[in-house]
Order: C-alpha cells, then sequence, then structure tokens
C-alpha cells in the first residue's frame, strides 16, 4: 500500500497495437507503445495495480496503474562472465609473454 | 480548446511544435530546389567557436585530457607489418561532469534555453546525452525530462539503458520510459505542448556546434604537446553529430587529419523491432543509427539535422561486438583505464587502423565513456548470454549479430572493416533528389556535391542512374 507523497512507478499503455504507426516491423506492431515514470502519488492511498496520479519531480501529473512503491534499482554488474578473465589472460600474455597470469 | 492527441495530429503539429519549442524557423534554411542552406543554420545559433568554449568552460564540460596508449601501441605493433603501427592516443571524454562528450552538445542547448526564458529542457535518448542534458540542467537551474526507448513487451531493458535512468535520475531529471518504438518522437512532441520546454534535440545546430570545441581541443593539444597534426582521427558514428562536430572544429583549429567514422556492426538487427531489441549489446555508436542517419540526415526530431556527417568523413569502418568488449577489456587490463564500452567504439578501430599507419604517425579514438553497474562489460555480457545470445573465442568476422559475439582468439584478429563511403553518397544522392519537384539544376548539383563531400561528376553519374 501507498500513501499520498509516497514516491511510485507507474505504467501506462500509451499507444494500443491497433494506434501504432505503419512503418513498424511485424512483431512490435503487435504490442502496444508502453509507458513508465515516477513520481510522488496524488492519491490519498493505493493498492499495487490501481489507477493513481504521480507528480513527477519536475512537477507534471501523469496517470497510471501503480506497479511499484519506493522503486529500487536493481542494476549491477551481472553474472560472472568466464570469457573476460580469458580475454585478460591473452591480452598479457600477447603483450607480455608467459601464461598471462 | 480540445487538442487532438492522437497520433496523426499531433505529428501533423510537428514543425509548430518544434518552432515553438527550439525558437527556429527551419523554413528560413531552405533555397531554391532541393538546396538547405546548412551553413546558415549553424552560423545562425548566435554562439561562435569561441562562445562555445566560453560557455562550456563557465559550465565544466571540456578540456579534456589526451592519454597515450603506450601498450596498446605495442600490441598492435606486434601485429603489424615491420615499420607499421602508430602511436594511439585517446581523448578521455568519460571525465566530463556526466562522464561522455556528449555534454557539449548538451551545454549550449541548456544555456539558450535559460537565455530564452524556457523553464525547463527535453530530450529523446537513451543514450549518454540523457545524462549530459539532465547534468547540465541541473548546473544552469532548469528543469529537465529526459525520454528515454528502454524496455521490450516484457518490460525487460538493457542493463546500459537501466543505468542511464538512473544517473539521469541522480542528477534530477524525470525519465519517462518507453517501450521499443519509433512513436517516442510523438510522445515527445506531446510533453513538449503540455510543458512548453526546450527541445534539446541532439540533431539542433547549438548540440552539434557544441562538439566542434571538442576538435578545436584536439588539435590545439597536439600543436602544444608535439608540434604537429594527429594524422588519422577516428569518431563513432551513430547519429552523426559526434563526427560532424569534431571535423568542423578540427577544421577550425587549422588540423587536416583523415576523419575515420566507426560504427559497431549490427547487420541484420531491426531498431524498430520488439523481439531484437534485448539482442544487441550496443545500443548507440551502431550502423543501425550510423548507416540512416549518414544517408538520411533528416529523419529525426528537427527538420533539418545539423550532423551531416558524410560532409566530413574520409572513410567509414565497422567492428564487431565482440572487437569493442575486447578492447574495453584490453583497456582496463593492459593500460589500467576502466571505460566504455560503447565509448570504446573508436577505439577497437583506432587499434586496427594503427596497423595500416607508420610507426611515427598518430592515431586517435576521440572519446571514452564512463563506466559503471550496468554500464560495463560484465552486466551487459551476462545480460547477451541470458537472452541467448552465444559468448565465443574466433574470427570476429563471423559474428552474427542477434546471434552470436566472437571475441578476437588473439589482438590480430581485430580487424576494422571497410563500408563502402560511395554507396552511402549514392544513397544520400537518390534519396534527395527523389524529393525534388523540378529537374535538378546546377545549384542542386554543388548542393549535393557539398552534401556527399563528392565531385560533380560523381553526383551526375548517380543522378543519370536515377533518370534524373
Amino acid at each position: 500500500m501507498a500513501l499520498k507523497n509516497d514516491w511510485v512507478r507507474i505504467h501506462r499503455n500509451v499507444l494500443e497495437p491497433e494506434d501504432r504507426t505503419g512503418k513498424l516491423p511485424e512483431d512490435t506492431k503487435k504490442v502496444p507503445l508502453e509507458m513508465w515514470v515516477k513520481g510522488r502519488l496524488q492519491d490519498e492511498k493505493a493498492e499495487i495495480g490501481d489507477e493513481v496520479t504521480v507528480m513527477t519531480c519536475v512537477g507534471r501529473l501523469e496517470h497510471g496503474r501503480m506497479i511499484e512503491v519506493n522503486p529500487c534499482y536493481d542494476l549491477g554488474y551481472g553474472e560472472f562472465v568466464p570469457e573476460i578473465l580469458q580475454m585478460e589472460e591473452s591480452l598479457r600474455t600477447a603483450l607480455f609473454g608467459g601464461d598471462g597470469k | 480548446m480540445i487538442v487532438d492527441r492522437s497520433y496523426q495530429a499531433v505529428t501533423g503539429r510537428m514543425a509548430q511544435i518544434i518552432e515553438k519549442a527550439m525558437g527556429v524557423d527551419y523554413s528560413r534554411y531552405e533555397r531554391e530546389g532541393i538546396v538547405f542552406d546548412y551553413e546558415a543554420l549553424m552560423n545562425d545559433t548566435g554562439y561562435s567557436l569561441e562562445d562555445h568554449i566560453r560557455i562550456q568552460q563557465t559550465y565544466n564540460v571540456g578540456s579534456t585530457p589526451v592519454f597515450e596508449l603506450h601498450n596498446l601501441t605495442a600490441l598492435a605493433r606486434k601485429y603489424a607489418a615491420p615499420g607499421k603501427g602508430a602511436r594511439i592516443f585517446v581523448k578521455d571524454e568519460a571525465s566530463n561532469p556526466a562522464g561522455s562528450f556528449k555534454e557539449r552538445r548538451a551545454c549550449t542547448s541548456v544555456y539558450h534555453a535559460k537565455k530564452l526564458g524556457y523553464k525547463g529542457v527535453i530530450a529523446a535518448t537513451s543514450g549518454n546525452y540523457g545524462a549530459a542534458v539532465a547534468s547540465q540542467a541541473a548546473m544552469q537551474g532548469l528543469k529537465c525530462i529526459i525520454v528515454q526507448e528502454c524496455y521490450d513487451s516484457k518490460a525487460s531493458g538493457q542493463p546500459e539503458i537501466i543505468e542511464k535512468a538512473r544517473k539521469c535520475e541522480a542528477l534530477g531529471a524525470e525519465v519517462l520510459q518507453l517501450s521499443v518504438g519509433p512513436e517516442l518522437f510523438y510522445e515527445v512532441l506531446m510533453m513538449l505542448e503540455d510543458t512548453g520546454y526546450f527541445n534539446a534535440s541532439l540533431y539542433s545546430a547549438f548540440g552539434v556546434g557544441g562538439v566542434e570545441t571538442l576538435g578545436w581541443e584536439l588539435g590545439h593539444q597536439f600543436k602544444d604537446r608535439f608540434g604537429r597534426n594527429p594524422d588519422v582521427v577516428v569518431c563513432a558514428n551513430a547519429g552523426g553529430g559526434n563526427l560532424t562536430g569534431t571535423a568542423r572544429g578540427l577544421k577550425k583549429a587549422g588540423c587536416d587529419a583523415q576523419i575515420i567514422a566507426a560504427s559497431v556492426d549490427l547487420k541484420g538487427l531491426s531498431m524498430a523491432s520488439d523481439t531484437q531489441f534485448n539482442r544487441k549489446s550496443f545500443t548507440t555508436a551502431h550502423t543501425g543509427f550510423g548507416v540512416p542517419y549518414a544517408t538520411d540526415p533528416d529523419h529525426s526530431d528537427v527538420p533539418r539535422s545539423a550532423a551531416r556527417p558524410l560532409r566530413y568523413m574520409d572513410r567509414y569502418v565497422t567492428v564487431k561486438q565482440g572487437e569493442v568488449f575486447y578492447i574495453t577489456e584490453a583497456l582496463a587490463a593492459l593500460e589500467g583505464m576502466e571505460k566504455g564500452p560503447a565509448g570504446n567504439t573508436s577505439l577497437a578501430a583506432a587499434f586496427s587502423l594503427a596497423q595500416e599507419l607508420d610507426q611515427d604517425q598518430i592515431i586517435v579514438a576521440q572519446e571514452t565513456e564512463y563506466t559503471g553497474a550496468g554500464k560495463h562489460i560484465q552486466p551487459q555480457l551476462a545480460f547477451a548470454r541470458k537472452n541467448g545470445i552465444e559468448l565465443k573465442f574466433g574470427d570476429p568476422r563471423t559474428e552474427v549479430p542477434g546471434e552470436n559475439i566472437v571475441f578476437p582468439a588473439d589482438p590480430g584478429q581485430l580487424k576494422a572493416q571497410e563500408s563502402d563511403l560511395d554507396r552511402m553518397r549514392s544513397s544520400l544522392i537518390r534519396r534527395q533528389a527523389g524529393h525534388a519537384a523540378a529537374p535538378l539544376t546546377d545549384a542542386d548539383i554543388a548542393y549535393l556535391v557539398e552534401e556527399t563531400r563528392s565531385s560533380p561528376a560523381f553526383v551526375k553519374k548517380v543522378l543519370e542512374e536515377l533518370g534524373k
């Protein structure tokens, strides 16, 4: 649940598939143009999935379905990619000789 | 008054929305026939190169260092013919406040917006330009909205784009994220209409004029340090503004270096495809932007683009995704610098092109960009693997975009591939001649020669084939 002024993320379809422009690949034509934005909740309270209004950080009002409260960034460095280590070792070997260790 | 917000109605109002959102009447630069007065557009901004330099100095942009890459030079020489292997340099554009050369492009736009009394700026970008505009808006006290193409229909986004959203928000901007599709420009037009903000287009004369400082600095840095000009400057090419601005600045610094464009080869992938969106590992500096924008500059968010790279490039080469990731790792492992990856596109090409040049010659990759969580080879390659892309070592020329990423099995396999510049020139000529309502005149032909940096004979030959 979120209360008025909580920082939330909303989602809305801007264009339904039938309203999209003609100059699109077939796969893109079949799906809507979607939008996500964050802002402070303007409704007194709301649950995930409710249609709400938010005020963005520049003071713009947007409406959509609330999908996250206190949205966080979950980006990181991903899973280990062993090929990067292999590149590093082979580059050292190529320049300095030896086995790259 | 009820405003029609349908796609057709909004895009139909583009000219008036843009004029209101930029204070530029692009019709002033149209001449007889197909001629458009490019230099008038560039000179009419009211900002000279000296003004751009002064404004950028005020807002902490530019004056970035040039580094010589001794170990990469030594490595390139191991794979070059005797006596070959130019000295490789890089201009560390990552040291701009928001981490890329794009801040040169944002600075004067934001300055101009403020001077004209706009309360905020809007830019359509999934790239470093968003962070650059957000940074300058924060510094100069304007509001900022960045519109990003970010997710596919499963709400899955490239880690690199999500990082740029984070950075824009950290710098105080509103970030409006969209799913795949060119209707992004429709959304931007509506936002411009609703907010009355300035359109900080990547393709404005303020933006491209701002990049001239990069070329100007480069020219002077080499003259001051080595008493000579670099022989080759490699510019990553997507929308064309980087190359256009740099080349114009070099020229103004009296530097006649060869200008080589470099893009990541993403041949076969559609940029507007929902299912292919996350099958690429580069969201900029690739051929999906580089080729269409070079051959048809005027299909952006302004009626006439100030980025016209075919006017300036001597050669156009492509490198593979695997090669740019490889050089990014080489820059970290052998030079002690973590940058990129997309910003190392020109460096990957420079490493290969250096091997064509003599050892006493100088080649410059004219940018780096910041790196960090999400925007780094580790998460980008992990994301590629999660999306079914095969990662392997071998001959990068066998790489198929969207299916695999092929890292060079040894540094000698990193080979920039030549693109057919005449084919691109012909494509631009055919497109622009196609717009002609009347038979082409000598003035039209002279204009096409300038647009393609070719000759009257070349333009006439293409027109003859076209039956014009």
